[in-house]
């Protein structure tokens, strides 16, 4: 199972392969027209001229020399844009063919951070998560962007390139990864102060784990059995979380503010800016403007018992 | 000379500028604690002397971004749902020179966080006493109650009046008693 940074060189998917043969590509023949010109350049100023009065004019035989060496260089820079233009086209009609979606998700970009909405055709089975994206192995996925504030832009370089999410305009995306793994993703597009905090993953299930991702995404947070649990829970429904968050199954139904229904099932807090560790969000809750300054989740006083409850309750929220 | 003087007035200015507090943001803010917020007071007697209550200073009164911030989160935590955006409806307006509760900062605070008779719902412990502040901010700027300088020069929404900047202020009548079991 493959999960390091992102890297636009190493695709993952046959979007990311054909962006990647496009660059390969132009890389190749900017390194042949580099070569090919400097060597020009070397030839034209170490050549040795016979001495004598050079004559230049209309007419001359170093004119009409120069004349045809111009014209061929003109007409294979032509060629060659004339290349790029071809591939590029089809590169672009390749990634935008459509094709029947296995999944089809929505993308939300807020300040800062991804809300994801998976659809079905039973209203009550779709799936609200955060910042973190499953997809089925080898099948297409379509994803729909859109905006909530400003302009961001959805990059996952192993899957494909980058989209903007326009406030107002949906735009989509095909995806689609050839092995199981967890691939990195960011914001591309300069959205404010905590622009660089904005990641996310896509993870590629196989197709049975991730129906068993989905079937317990789509169910309703269960009342948590332990007394510490219970006590965290009316922590949180009596605090500023509730004015934000939503807990299927609670009455929290905010959606200022990432879904926490299956928070514990997710591998990072804060659009990727900390692994889903207690203590991280236990930081988080109280001081998350320490963490993210500017991020619109506000700072928390909790007594250490109520602090306690609370993390014990989100962590039952798997 | 006047070139030393025109120098020296450009530094100033620099210096004044550098000195602005209205687009600072502080993000890691410890909230002044309202006194309303912990106890009403229900006698009028006092230990020592007696002495008027310390009048709260509201840090995001001159701050714009404290101003947008009350602005946003007016919309966000559904104050817009009673008040509108500031015109009232089920609740009262708030862009007028009318306060049944009072137009002080603390007045304002108090009726967020305790809530009032006939729909007004308490927000004690469900907004953070820094959001809090901002929405009072927010909402004397309504009726022009702050600095003009603070007010955006461009309002979010479309609006028929003039601009927030050019709004004229309207002086609170603190003489209004609401007529008993009325709807105010």
């Amino acid at each position: 199972m493959r999960d390091w940074l992102q890297s636009a060189l190493q695709p993952a998917g046959p979007e990311a392969a054909r962006v990647h043969a496009l660059w390969v590509f132009m890389l190749w023949i900017s390194i042949i027209v580099f070569v090919l010109v400097l060597g020009a350049l070397a030839w034209g100023t170490f050549r040795r001229r016979a001495p004598g009065n050079v004559t230049i004019g209309e007419g001359s035989p170093g004119e009409r020399g120069m004349k045809r060496a111009v014209s061929a260089a003109v007409g294979a820079t032509v060629l060659v844009l004339f290349a790029f233009l071809v591939f590029d086209f089809s590169t672009g009609r390749a990634l935008t063919a459509r094709r029947t979606p296995a999944v089809q998700i929505e993308v939300t970009g807020h300040q800062w951070w991804w809300e994801v909405n998976y659809y079905n055709a039973v209203p009550n089975r779709r799936v609200t998560t955060a910042n973190e994206i499953h997809i089925p192995v080898g099948r297409p996925v379509l994803i729909r962007l859109n905006s909530q504030d400003v302009i961001h832009s959805f990059w996952a370089p192993d899957l494909n390139g980058k989209r903007d999410l326009i406030p107002g305009k949906e735009s989509s995306l095909w995806i689609q990864a050839d092995s199981p793994g967890v691939y990195h993703g960011q914001c591309a597009e300069f959205c404010g102060y905590q622009h660089a905090k904005m990641a996310f993953i896509v993870v590629a299930d196989r197709p049975d784990d991730f129906a068993r991702w989905y079937a317990a995404q789509a169910d309703t947070a269960s009342t948590p059995t332990d007394s510490l649990a219970l006590r965290g829970q009316e922590v949180f429904l009596s605090s500023p979380c509730v004015m934000c968050h939503s807990i299927h199954g609670t009455p929290a139904g905010a959606t200022l503010g990432p879904d926490l229904t299956h928070l514990a099932s997710r591998r990072y807090i804060a659009a990727g800016s900390l692994p889903n560790t207690r203590g991280n969000l236990a930081g988080w809750v109280l001081d998350a403007q320490g963490i993210k300054p500017g991020a619109k989740m506000p700072p928390n006083s909790l007594t250490p018992a109520d602090l306690q409850a609370l993390l014990a309750y989100l962590g039952t929220l798997k | 000379m006047r070139q030393t003087l025109r120098v020296g007035l450009f530094g100033a200015g620099c210096v004044f500028a550098l000195g602005c507090q209205r687009e600072t943001r502080r993000f890691r803010e410890s909230p002044p604690a309202a006194t309303s917020e912990t106890a009403v007071t229900m006698s009028e007697l006092q230990p020592g002397p007696k002495a008027r209550d310390l009048p709260v200073l509201n840090p995001y009164e001159r701050n714009a971004y404290g101003v947008s911030e009350g602005e946003r989160l007016f919309s966000a935590y559904n104050c817009t749902g009673c008040h509108s955006h500031g015109g009232g409806g089920i609740g009262p307006a708030l862009m007028d020179d009318q306060w049944i509760y009072g137009s002080d900062p603390e007045n304002i605070f108090a009726t967020i966080v305790e809530g009032r008779p006939n729909g007004m719902p308490a927000f004690r412990g469900k907004i953070p006493n820094n959001q809090v502040w901002q929405l009072v901010a927010y909402v004397r700027s309504l009726s022009g109650l702050l600095p003009k300088d603070i007010a955006p020069a461009r309002d979010d929404h479309m609006v028929a009046g003039p601009e927030p900047q050019r709004t004229e202020p309207l002086l609170p009548k603190h003489a209004f008693t609401p007529p008993a079991a009325e709807h105010p």
